[in-house]
């Protein structure tokens, strides 16, 4: 048994140790910069760099992309971008340390990869989608709204979680 | 008296290195916490694994708690705090569409770039998703607008919203979170196991 501990590579940290060192860093990052954590403002400074890079006539001319568009400067200048380089070196050096760094597909043996990277994809569309409209994800909008109480945030978690609860019936071959 | 780079006391020029060192310390927890793996973090939804709701509800309440303590020491002050706008419709529905878009994809996107960091491919595609999502989103703009744009509170908090102190809203958000903890531990033992 003991042997079997060492060899499982999915024995991550306790929950709450690791919740609380995340409800530390939270405080750390209001402390130093006044603002919470983020993940999706990286994504969407790239996919405007991209816009912009492509085609700087159409990108300038819609309203949401040209909101962040400054003239003689990069939108991938921007503080969630660092934030999300940083979150890249972390996440490596985290699994580096527990040999979890492995070129796969992980899906349930119920399902095959092709259906894993589908459904994977379909996800984060939709993902995309809701967090552009709800402002943030569940790092930028929830975790950090709640952190200050902000009433948005409450809201967009109940919203994440009760959907998540009502349609997981129906996604229940692709985990379980 | 904190946010210390909104008031000078840290220099701006520190912002991008203290946003790579922040966003490490990030990806290392969520990472170390499990993260990376999409069969956990959809387990909440299964009740085979409550990682997601123990960490995300530990992480707030120990924010909460420690923003508005510090508060009271005067060390830092809440009200320079960004607080995230509320827009109602726009949270209600965003909020629905991304819990979809999780029970699918099994990832949200600060998970996905600990997946992208350790090599999974689901992980990568999903990040793909997201970047094709939020395309989609800002072509359809001015079709979206109206809900976008809708309902605006305001930087409101539960404070303004419900009209009762602070202390109270956390000490009550606090044994929210220790009865779901008690609770998801009871599920769990009822759930049939799942290997990932």
């Amino acid at each position: 048994m003991k042997k079997k501990k060492q060899q499982n590579r999915h024995v991550y940290w306790n929950p709450y140790f690791g919740g609380f060192l995340l409800g530390l860093l939270i405080i750390l990052t209001f402390y130093l910069t006044g603002r919470g954590l983020g993940a999706s403002g990286a994504l969407k400074s790239g996919v405007v760099t991209i816009v912009d890079t492509v085609a700087p006539t159409h990108a300038e001319n819609n309203a949401y992309y040209s909101k962040f568009i400054k003239e003689g400067e990069s939108p991938m200048n921007n503080w969630l971008v660092f934030e999300a380089i940083g979150v890249l070196f972390g996440a490596f050096l985290s699994g580096a340390f527990t040999g979890r760094i492995k070129l796969r597909v992980q899906h349930s043996p119920k399902i095959t990869s092709k259906r894993r990277l589908i459904f994977a994809l379909i996800g984060g569309i939709l993902f995309g989608v809701g967090a552009q409209i709800a402002r943030g994800c569940t790092s930028g909008a929830a975790l950090s709204g709640m952190a200050v109480l902000a009433t948005g945030g409450f809201i967009t978690m109940l919203a994440i979680f009760g959907t998540g609860y009502l349609v997981a019936y129906f996604f229940r071959k692709n985990w379980i | 008296m904190g946010p210390l780079i909104p008031n000078g006391i840290i220099s701006s020029d520190w912002n991008y290195i203290i946003a790579i060192l922040i966003g490490f310390a990030f990806g290392y927890i969520l990472e170390a916490s499990g993260f990376s793996s999409s069969r956990k973090l959809a387990g909440v939804f299964y009740g085979y694994d409550f990682a997601v709701l123990k960490v995300f509800f530990t992480s707030a309440v120990v924010a909460v708690i420690g923003l508005y303590y510090m508060d009271y020491l005067n060390w830092i002050d809440i009200s320079q705090l960004y607080v995230h706008p509320t827009y109602v419709w726009a949270a209600i529905i965003g909020g629905m569409i991304m819990g979809v878009g999780f029970l699918a994809g099994g990832f949200c996107p600060g998970t996905s770039l600990c997946a992208v960091a350790i090599g999974k491919i689901d992980g990568m595609v999903f990040t793909l998703g997201l970047m094709i999502g939020i395309f989609i989103f800002s072509e359809f703009f001015n079709s979206l607008e109206p809900l976008f744009e809708r309902s605006n509170l305001g930087h409101i908090t539960l404070v303004d919203s419900l009209n009762i102190s602070p202390y109270w809203i956390i000490f009550i958000f606090t044994i929210i979170a220790l009865v779901a903890f008690y609770f998801s531990d009871w599920v769990r033992s009822k759930v049939k196991k799942v290997f990932y």
